[in-house]
């Protein structure tokens, strides 16, 4: 008897276990089947990620943790305090080299996506009058440049750099669509596929492929100037998969000129280098007749260039775009969910998911691919105070020589040295990788702008001497 | 009570046929290389073996198996056995990455065809050149996908040391 009660309970709990396994396997296999129900409908208008996020939890899951505080060695916010530390604590020349410009009297480490309207929204630079393009990047905005422009985006969006940013960010959450970047802004919402939606971006890369820059990591660019050009470049139809995961990112991590004299632009016709965009700057003549610049450098007076932050021309620069390798695929990175394969949608340092981020690729333990990013990383940071600290001199020794008599006219050449080194220094300073996207150019561009600036002192230098200033080299 | 006991073995039977049926569980005793996907997690790997050289000389278990009978039946078991363990209860490691000895399989499969040419060049003698695929990496999986290659040997204690 005894025995019989024994053997039934052991054969009850093979059961059990073989039932939970052929769940498990039920489960895994509906999973694969069904990656996503529709449940309700999304159209271009639904800029509420909350929408989306009924038809694909997975990925709303993960997009709303960019609302987490994360921090790396050299970027991010630490967590306890309210907002990130001012970027001035750690580079102390910023605030000099930005005299005269909003960036010196608010200028924060970086916060995840959750937050780049509110930041945007709360930044004391707001003190300043500041212009409605800047709303391109912060905001799912393509309903109100529909709205701006009745249907037509283009026309829209080419109508807010005249505007101040209080109306249009006043517009925007009138029209319900005050929510930071969305799933609308990348996705088609009829078949979710990829897809870029930003008119900057649209112009920009057509002006990019309408040139002649080589673009060796963007095939489908090679394609397109080398076939009829019946129709312009469309990242749309003609970029590859892996383009587009590079592309939606392209759409606002670059340089480009957000004020209120034209359009927002991004200046990729001469390439996706730095001196590329130095040169379309360079071209551009205000309608005053004064050289193209971001702001007078209230000190030296100098008409200087302010860089956004160049995050996907430095990474065209990189040997990572040179292999192939989107952003999405280090920053947004392959995941599983039981049977599924998932995009993580919280966008975010690959530092802090290494594994995915790099071990499919990099065969090498977590410890040993951090240290050599580090590596590089530190070089950079040690290379931009460098260049810095340069830059800072050359404001000083302006000041200086102008205090013994010279004039504007004599100092010209160094005001041009201060334009090209600030230029080169800020491009670095401003990228948020510290370098790492492509870390012999970034040191290249530290090289050549401590260079410059000491060029400039030489420059300044010369009035000393009674003889003119040499020409720039 | 024996009939009791004859019902749950009964059921127990059914339904752990069921099972088998239900998870195609008859595919893993083939040498079908889609049964290695049937999962989903080995799907990259089963694409990008679709487009690499080998895909017309060398199926997932010609590589990954060892060739004698005994051999590879203990192989298929215990892979099996830590395959199914691990989607289970999902709780690998992501990438998901060969261990050495599966690893240590598949290079003698490189020299169980390629031996006899690169015999000379000393490949062949256990413990004494590198496995192939440190440098082939591409051969099973392709150039691109970054799979393939290695697991490198960097040990805990010299990893993370470039900055000293």
């Amino acid at each position: 008897m005894r025995t019989y009660v024994i053997l039934i309970v052991l054969v009850a709990a093979a059961t059990a276990g073989v039932t939970a396994l052929l769940l498990n396997v039920a489960t895994r296999k509906s999973e694969a089947r069904t990656p996503f129900v529709r449940l309700v409908e999304v159209d271009e208008d639904t800029t509420d990620p909350a929408e989306w996020g009924k038809n694909w939890p997975k990925q709303f899951d993960t997009y709303k943790l960019t609302a987490l505080a994360t921090r790396t060695r050299f970027g991010g916010h630490g967590g306890s305090e309210a907002m990130p530390h001012q970027k001035s604590e750690v580079f102390p020349f910023l605030p000099r080299v930005f005299q005269g410009y909003a960036f010196a009297i608010d200028y924060r480490d970086r916060r995840g996506h959750a937050y780049m309207l509110s930041d945007q929204e709360e930044t004391e630079r707001q003190e300043v009058p500041q212009t409605g393009s800047c709303i391109h990047c912060h905001a799912s905005v393509m309903p109100l440049y529909r709205e701006l422009g009745d249907g037509d985006a283009v026309a829209g969006f080419e109508k807010t750099y005249a505007m101040s940013y209080q109306e249009t960010n006043a517009m925007l959450h009138e029209l319900g669509h005050g929510h930071p970047v969305s799933c609308v802004d990348c996705h088609d919402p009829g078949s979710m596929a990829i897809r870029v939606t930003r008119p900057g971006f649209i112009q920009g890369i057509r002006a990019l492929a309408e040139g002649d820059a080589p673009v060796p990591h963007l095939p489908s660019i090679q394609r397109w100037r080398e076939g009829t050009r019946t129709a312009p470049y469309d990242p749309n139809a003609d970029a590859t998969r892996t383009e587009m995961r590079s592309y939606v990112c392209g759409q606002c991590h670059v340089e480009y000129y957000c004020s209120n004299k034209f359009k927002l632009t991004f200046p990729w016709a001469e390439g996706l280098t730095v001196e590329g965009a130095e040169a379309v700057w360079d071209s551009i003549e205000f309608e005053d007749g004064s050289q193209f610049h971001d702001f007078k450098h209230k000190e030296t007076r100098a008409p200087v260039l302010k860089a956004q932050h160049p995050e996907f021309e430095l990474w065209s620069q990189g040997i990572h775009a040179r292999s192939g390798v989107a952003c999405a695929d280090c920053h947004m990175p392959y995941m599983r969910d039981g049977a599924t394969k998932v995009s993580d949608h919280w966008v975010r340092s690959p530092l802090l998911n290494i594994s995915r981020a790099c071990q499919t690729c990099h065969h090498f333990p977590e410890a040993e691919i951090l240290a050599r990013v580090e590596n590089i990383q530190s070089k950079n940071f040690q290379l931009l105070q460098n260049a810095g600290a340069a830059a800072v001199d050359l404001i000083d020794t302006i000041l200086a020589t102008r205090a013994e008599g010279a004039t504007d006219a004599q100092l010209a050449p160094a005001f041009q040295m201060q334009r090209k080194a600030q230029w080169r220094l800020d491009y670095v300073a401003a990228e948020n990788s510290m370098g790492f996207h492509a870390p012999q150019e970034a040191a290249r561009i530290l090289g050549e702008a401590a260079d410059l600036a000491r060029q400039g002192q030489v420059a300044a230098l010369r009035w000393r001497s009674g003889g003119a200033a040499p020409d720039p080299r | 009570m024996p009939i009791v006991l004859a019902l749950a073995l009964g059921v127990l039977l059914g339904l752990g046929a069921t099972t088998f049926l239900y998870a195609e569980g008859a595919s893993y005793l083939s040498t079908d290389p889609a049964a290695c996907a049937n999962c989903h997690i080995m799907q990259p790997q089963y694409d990008s073996w679709q487009k690499a050289s080998h895909h017309t000389t060398a199926t997932c278990v010609e590589c990954h198996l060892p060739d004698d009978f005994v051999g590879k039946y203990l192989a298929k078991a215990e892979n099996g056995w830590n395959h199914s363990k691990a989607f289970t209860l999902q709780d690998f490691h992501q990438p998901i990455v060969i261990n050495e000895k599966n690893s240590r399989i598949l290079h003698e499969n490189c020299l169980r065809c390629h031996g006899p040419l690169v015999h000379a060049a000393g490949a062949a003698a256990e413990g004494a050149a590198p496995r192939c695929v440190r440098c082939h990496a591409s051969v099973g999986h392709g150039e691109t996908t970054g799979l393939g290659a290695p697991w490198a040997g960097v040990d805990a204690e010299s990893a993370g040391t470039v900055n000293d």
